[in-house]
């Protein structure tokens, strides 16, 4: 069905507009953002259910043939990443009606938040390396803006650091872009996959080694994570979380979009070297969150440490492993979010997220407390909850191969992530209250943030107790991955 | 100034075959508002104008973003260029309707609605 193609990418689109003409109306702009991200939702799962029936669906926008005209392609990853987008997507876009202030909603918080959510959904669904190019700009542009609204002064400098890093790695990516045109003749993924297939040469190297830094970057790998860390702590929570969730696994989903479709000629080069960045991400990131002491940038690092376990089944390069990568990226996207939104409910009722003036949160929130070490348990890999699971498939991919250093790595990075979070939980929940600390309401956390989060969370032990059903689906998207001539038939029509 | 504008929409309607379009149409007509700006104060461009910039973006992305629809309905794929009847012009040549043209117009009100929206805001600034 060719609708459920068109439909992620119109229903964001169409809410964006309908905030801009819903102007003044404050209320109206409310509705509609909650509306059109539930619509969002509906619109991924029905993709993911059309996908799963009928394989891998294809649209070539305004009836132009691959490779000439652009190319919308749905297959299982990126289904499920479209169907899980919309569900965050619905949950921030709640939260966000707690967290945004009416100053920053008349700026035009919620077209930009559908905006992004544009962006976000196109880079999922192209088949085409310039379309991806631009669907990262829409995602860059709404983003900056996003970080930048409000003009308070840790923010500006924060979004031109964010801003800075990411035309960089915008400008590595065109010239990658130039490269392979220039030798190609074409930019279409299925197109390029078949004229690099088995040609190992300098140039395709060097345009891999390109992108492959240019998406480093937006997905915050060693060593070029710095800018995350340094912004992502600066707007309202809500924007935070959504950029947490969603746009570095963007960049993560390019990289194996590319490293299992392009270029695949040359693995003991590229994708050794993946592995080897994704445990120096892994353990760098996790380092950085143990020097923290602000809820926020704690989580940050966290990102970063956790982009190493998806990278790493990218690296490790099978199907069981990618399987895995598949699944530690929707466990995360829904675990990272939630921890967000939580450090963003303590900040409501408390006015800070400095771990040093925080404590006896427990003792107010105690609900507050179980919400957040649902969470946090995941994150750091307790069973039964999602992410034991993904860490579990991640680790057992790589003994079959076998390759032992990195799950040394994996599960030395785990326990290391344990205790940062109990860190928070010791800091913020458990000790008693420093004196004299009187910021935020001190009132019930409101419902608006609590349902989010709450949802979250159901999700994540819901995960944890039918893993089954998520790890066959990932599973089948990493044949589908593995095995690229069915993508390629689908775009181009015929068998390469 | 009406000159101006008149010419904007003959670029806009010559565009899809010969130099033209939205794109350059709509600065076209950005330029003529300006320009009555900068003569009698931007209040009166706004008066002119009659809606606020905004509301000429949002309207042209759903027009832009309609004139898809058309070829999904007809079981084509979204975007796909569909074709009616044409109408000779004085100076725009032959005048084909079609949801292209629909595009364009939808390209010409967003990139309008841009360009005024940033002069009239730079120009109050100060």
């Amino acid at each position: 069905m060719k609708l459920a193609l068109v439909l992620p990418l119109l229903v964001p689109l169409l809410t964006a507009v309908a905030c801009i003409l819903a102007g003044a109306s404050r209320v109206a702009q409310r509705a509609l953002s909650v509306l059109g991200s539930g619509a969002l939702l509906a619109a991924g799962l029905w993709l993911l259910r059309s996908v799963d029936a009928g394989g891998i669906q294809v649209v070539q926008l305004g009836n132009w043939p691959a490779p000439f005209g652009i190319t919308l392609v749905a297959d299982l990853f990126s289904a499920i990443m479209v169907a899980i987008t919309g569900f965050v997507a619905l949950c921030v876009a709640v939260f966000a009606l707690a967290n945004i202030d009416p100053a920053r909603e008349r700026f035009g918080f919620h077209p930009l938040y559908q905006l992004l959510l544009l962006g976000v959904c196109g880079a999922f669904l192209t088949g085409d390396l310039f379309n991806l190019f631009v669907w990262f700009e829409v995602m860059l542009m709404s983003s900056f803006v996003l970080l930048a609204l409000g003009g308070e002064r840790p923010q500006i400098e924060a979004a031109v650091k964010y801003l800075t890093l990411n035309f960089i790695a915008s400008g590595l990516f065109l010239t990658a872009l130039g490269i392979l045109y220039g030798q190609f003749g074409t930019l279409n993924m299925a197109d390029l996959a078949v004229k690099l297939r088995d040609q190992p040469s300098g140039v395709t190297l060097s345009s891999a080694m390109l992108l492959f830094v240019s998406f480093g970057i937006k997905a915050g790998v060693f060593p070029l994570f710095f800018w995350l860390p340094a912004s992502y702590h600066t707007p309202p929570v809500a924007v935070s979380a959504i950029f947490a969730g969603l746009l570095t696994k963007v960049g993560v989903y390019a990289l194996i979009r590319v490293f299992t479709l392009i270029f695949t000629a040359d693995p003991a080069t590229t994708h050794t070297l993946i592995v080897v960045v994704s445990v120096l991400t892994m353990i760098t990131g996790v380092l950085g969150a143990a020097a923290q002491y602000e809820i926020r940038r704690v989580l940050s690092f966290h990102i970063i440490s956790q982009i190493g376990y998806m990278t790493l089944g990218l690296g490790l390069f099978t199907t069981a492993a990618i399987a895995a990568s598949i699944f530690y990226i929707v466990h995360h996207i829904v675990v990272k979010t939630n921890l967000f939104l939580i450090g963003g409910a303590i900040g409501h009722v408390r006015g800070t997220g400095e771990l040093k003036q925080l404590g006896g949160l427990y003792r107010d929130y105690p609900w507050i407390g179980l919400l957040f070490l649902i969470p946090a348990m995941s994150l750091g890999g307790i069973p039964p909850l999602s992410g034991f699971f993904a860490k579990f498939a991640l680790v057992k991919s790589a003994l079959e191969i076998p390759s032992y250093w990195p799950v040394v790595a994996a599960l030395a990075v785990g326990l290391l992530t344990l205790f940062s979070m109990t860190k928070i939980w010791a800091e913020a929940f458990w000790k008693a209250e420093p004196e004299g600390a009187t910021g935020g309401t001190r009132g019930p956390v409101p419902l608006l943030m609590l349902v989010p989060i709450v949802a979250m969370a159901l999700l994540t032990v819901a995960i944890g107790f039918f893993p089954g059903t998520l790890l066959d689906l990932a599973t089948r998207a990493a044949g589908q991955l593995m095995n690229p001539n069915g993508y390629i038939e689908a775009v181009l029509g015929r068998t390469p | 100034m009406p000159l101006q504008l008149a010419f904007s929409i003959v670029l806009l309607v010559r565009g899809h075959n010969e130099p033209g379009g939205g794109f350059i149409g709509g600065l076209v007509a950005a330029c003529g508002i300006a320009l009555h700006g900068i003569a009698f104060g931007i209040p009166a461009a706004r008066r002119l104008l009659r809606v606020p910039p905004p509301m000429l973006i949002g309207t042209g992305l759903l027009i832009a973003a309609l004139s898809g629809l058309p070829g999904l309905f007809q079981g084509q794929p979204f975007l796909t260029g569909l074709w009616g009847g044409s109408v000779p012009t004085l100076l725009a040549g032959q005048l084909k309707f079609g949801t292209p043209l629909l595009f364009d117009v939808g390209v010409y009100l967003v990139v309008a609605g841009i360009a005024v929206h940033l002069i009239f805001t730079m120009a109050e600034d100060q």
